[in-house]
Parts: C-alpha cells; structure tokens; sequence
C-alpha cells in the first residue's frame, strides 16, 4: 500500500512538472522552433535583456501587480473593519457582492469591464487594466482578511480606547499590527493573481500596452520568442529558490521549538 | 468597535465601487444582449445563437468541463488524503511543490502540452525509438481535457487539502475502532466532512474550465470551438457585440446556479458565526 501511494504522488509530480521541464529545455534549445532540438545555448539569456518588448511587458506586469495589489489591500482592509460592525445577516449579504468577481467567469468579467469603459469613454489602455485588475483582487484580499479580522480579540482595542487612545491610533497601534499576517498573504494572493492573469486582461487591454501574458498569447500563433522561455526559467528558479529557503527556516524554527 | 456612522462611512468606498465596476458592467452585458445595433429590445441575438449552430459548442463546454471537473475530483481525493495522512515534516516541502507550479505561466505550460502531445511530439519520438505505434493526441477533445486538469487542478486541491487538514484525528481512530474499514471510513466519515471543500473546488473548476477559451485554441487546434472561443471571436474578429453579450449572458446563467450551489454550502459560514 505504501508503494501505491509513493507511486501515486510520483505519476501527479511527473504530470505536473513535465511541461515545466519541457520549457526549461527550450530555454537552451539552439533551434527557435520548439520541437526540434538543435543543440545547448545560452544566446537566448543574453537576448533577453537586450529585448526592449520583453522588458517593458514585464514593467507592465510588476507595476500594475503592485500598485493593484497594493489599492485592492486598502480598499478590501476598510471594507473588512466595516463589515465586522454589521449583523450576520447583512455581512453574509456584502461577502455574497465581494465574491461576485470570484465566481463570475473571467471571461464575462472582462468583457462587462470592457463595455463600461467603452461606455464611459475611458481609453482602453494602462489605467483600464490597473482597475480591472482591482476589481478581481479586492475579493481575494477580503477572502484573506476577513477570517482572522473575525477571531480578533476585541478587549485590546477597547483597553487601548479606555486609556484615552483615539479609535484611530487604537486601531493602528492595535488591530493593524495583529492583521499583519494576513494583509501580507492578501497582497502577495492579490499580486499573482495579476500576474498571472490573461483573460481580463486581454479584453481590458488597449493597442500598444501588453503585460508579459498578452505579449506571450500575440507571439503564440507564429511561435513564442525563446527569450520567453529564458524568462519563465529565471522566474522559476527564484521562487524555486524562495520556496526551499522557506522550507529550511520553517524546519529550522521547529527544531528550535523541539529544544526548547 | 466604532459607532454606526463610522461603520457606515468605511463601507461606502466598497459599495459606489462595487456599484460602478461590478453592477453596471453587468447590466451592460445584458443590455446589449437584448438589444439590436439600433438600441432597440430584440431577441434576435438569442434567435442568431440557435441559427449559428453555437449551442453545440455550448454543449461540448459543458460536457469537456464536467469531465475535467470529475476527473479532478478523482486525481485530488487520493492526493489530499495522501497528502494529510503523512503529518511529518516533509508534508511542507511536498505541498510547496504541488503549488511551485502555479508560478509558471499556464498559457507557456499549455503550449508545452503541446510540444509533448503533437505528432512529433515528445511521446510520439519516445514511441518511435521503441518501435511502437505512435498515437494521435493533439486537437482531440481528450487533449483539451488534459489541459484544463493541469491548469484547474490546483484550485480542487487547495479546498479539499484544507478541509481534509481540519477534520480532528481522533474521529478517524474512532471509526477504525468501532470496526470501520478503509472504505467505510471514506465513504462514513471522511467523504460527509469534506463536502463543503468538494462543493467549493467542483465551482472553482467548473466554470473556468466551461468558459475558457485559451486551452481549447491551444491544445483543440482551433477546430474544436468551445463557447469561449465563440464569445472571443465575436468580440474580436466578427465585431457582434450583441451576440456575444448574448452569450454571455448564458454563461451567467450557470455562474449564477453555481454561486447559489455555494451560499448553499458556504464555507465562510463558520468564520462568520464567530463573534
């Protein structure tokens, strides 16, 4: 039985990773025709950074993941503190809107946000992506918060407030710094997904302005330039890197726990 | 924590934001599925999907999008229980490399499908060095299966790992104590207590999985057309806005069946109930 699992696991990794290896190779492949394997080469590293494209997708990509994620943060961090003051029936009502772009189809959800802005004769373009990205992230910010908010002990804040605190300095000085975990994974949940995401933008995109996805979607079709491939790679080997320092800590931290 | 009035002026951000970027790009979408170029109420549009033929492609989404959604579940039960049964403290390193894969970027990891399944592709070659007949994989329906169990897997994973992870120890040793077997255990215990988890990983695979359009135009060769490939050539090679706001407003139909199958098994429930 023991060797069925260890099987099991084992067919789900190669599943999972097999595409990843195949990229990897290509980031070498001499050839630029995925496929054909030509020979070892690094040309497509050092293209890479001469490649202005690809460069200016990937500022796309950083800025408008952080500045949507870092708007989405405030907005769903507000909405959460305000949520908490109201009965359950009327929170459950609010949760139900805040999931709506959750559970509503990417596809639908770009295309909605795409006739608003053509509506409202808003330009397609960089600030048309920034704020569809906000609309989809809030939600998973409020789906980090919102639990931890809830198991919040109030008595500190009101110790704070009957020791002459504001509620405002009571709640920076309080309630803030005990959210802090949970802020920080609604961000870095907020700033993958727009990384990563395709669809939205696609439909929200104007000419002229691609993040890393929809520049990779335009080559698709005539082939993907190997510098892309040489990007993922680098990309993975960094979280790759940030996981395993993660891991070690963690277990450094038990075994220290374990001592004492 | 504070009075009314604050508590109220904390929300209104959320609600005119919610108004403007949620409602009323929805109502846009219905509006325009109801109308004519001239503005006028017509149900053309709905007539045009049936004269098309585009309910057969709705019909293959949901069907291709059902069996991701039930092989999903079949690959992460086995997985997740796998997974929570050895608590060491390796399980770390061993979730963290079931999630490392979602950093890579699912329209590049879908064109590698690619480069394995096409005709000479890498199991194709594989099977020629060994001498043995080659398969046809690329544009079928099977390969757009494929595709959508390795981009929607994880989301099935996620809820069912968390779920299995809360259930207490001690009720699986009592099952086995009062003579249950491994299956009775399963299908009793383990199965009853993490619904809401499946409940809320079938949703988060089954409506992407019906309204992609990426994955079908990748791995189906433009060939098998899905209803979101129909939606995105309509809005970006036909220019009939109108039908496929149509369309989408079919899709909203099932998101909507969805959403309600959710609030009926809420898995924020519990957070919300302390207080």
């Amino acid at each position: 039985m023991k060797y069925i699992k260890q099987i099991y696991l084992a067919i789900i990794f190669l599943f999972l990773y097999a595409p990843i290896a195949v990229l990897i190779a290509q980031s070498f492949n001499a050839s630029r025709y995925r496929g054909h394997w030509t020979g070892v080469t690094l040309d497509w590293y050092v293209k890479l950074f001469n490649d202005q494209r690809i460069a200016d997708a990937l500022s796309n990509t950083l800025s408008i993941g952080l500045l949507s994620a870092g708007i989405a943060t405030i907005l769903g961090l507000i909405t959460c503190v305000a949520m908490k003051e109201f009965s359950r029936k009327w929170r459950a009502t609010f949760m139900s809107i805040t999931n709506i772009p959750i559970l509503n189809a990417d596809i639908v959800t770009g295309i909605s946000l795409m006739l608003l802005f053509m509506g409202i004769g808003l330009k397609l373009g960089y600030v048309s992506i920034l704020l569809a990205h906000i609309v989809f992230n809030v939600p998973y910010v409020i789906l980090c918060i919102m639990p931890q908010l809830m198991t919040l002990d109030k008595s500190f804040y009101e110790a704070a407030l009957d020791l002459g605190a504001s509620p405002f300095k009571a709640f920076t000085s309080v309630i803030l710094p005990e959210l802090r975990p949970s802020i920080f994974a609604g961000f870095l949940l907020a700033f993958t997904m727009s990384a990563d995401d395709f669809i939205i933008t696609h439909f929200t995109k104007g000419a002229g302005v691609d993040t890393l996805t929809t520049a990779i979607y335009a080559q698709l079709k005539l082939g993907v330039h190997p510098e892309i491939y040489a990007l993922s790679t680098l990309v993975f080997v960094f979280v790759l890197i940030f996981v395993i320092l993660f891991a070690i800590n963690r277990r450094k931290l038990k075994h220290i726990e374990e001592v004492i | 924590m504070f009075n009314k009035f604050t508590r109220n002026i904390l929300l209104t951000p959320f609600l005119i934001w919610a108004g403007l970027f949620i409602f009323v790009p929805l109502i846009f979408i219905v509006w325009y599925g109801v109308t004519d170029y001239d503005g006028n109420f017509s149900l053309g549009n709905i007539g045009l999907i049936f004269e098309r033929g585009y309910l057969d492609a709705l019909k293959l989404s949901v069907e291709l999008a059902l069996i991701s959604t039930v092989a999903c579940l079949l690959l992460a039960y086995p997985l997740c229980l796998i997974l929570t049964e050895r608590q060491r403290d390796n399980t770390t390193i061993i979730s963290l490399l079931f999630i490392l894969p979602l950093w890579m970027n699912s329209l590049l990891s879908t064109m590698a499908w690619q480069t394995i399944l096409e005709h000479n592709g890498i199991i194709n070659q594989f099977m020629k060095l060994l001498d043995l007949p080659t398969f046809h994989m690329i544009n079928t329906e099977g390969a757009i299966v494929l595709g959508m169990v390795y981009n929607f897997l994880p989301y099935m994973v996620l809820p069912l790992f968390i779920s299995l992870s809360k259930i207490d120890r001690s009720i699986l040793e009592a099952a086995q104590d009062l003579g249950a077997n491994s299956w009775q255990k399963f299908f009793r215990v383990i199965l009853p207590l993490t619904l809401p988890g499946a409940i809320s990983g079938i949703t988060m695979v089954f409506i992407p999985a019906l309204t992609t359009f990426v994955i079908s135009a990748l791995l189906g060769g433009g060939k098998l057309l899905l209803i979101g490939n129909i939606i995105e050539q309509e809005f970006t090679f036909q220019y009939d806005w109108h039908v496929g706001c149509a369309l989408s407003v079919i899709l909203m139909i099932f998101i909507i069946l969805n959403m309600l199958l959710t609030t009926a098994f809420d898995p924020m429930k519990e957070a919300g109930d302390e207080h």
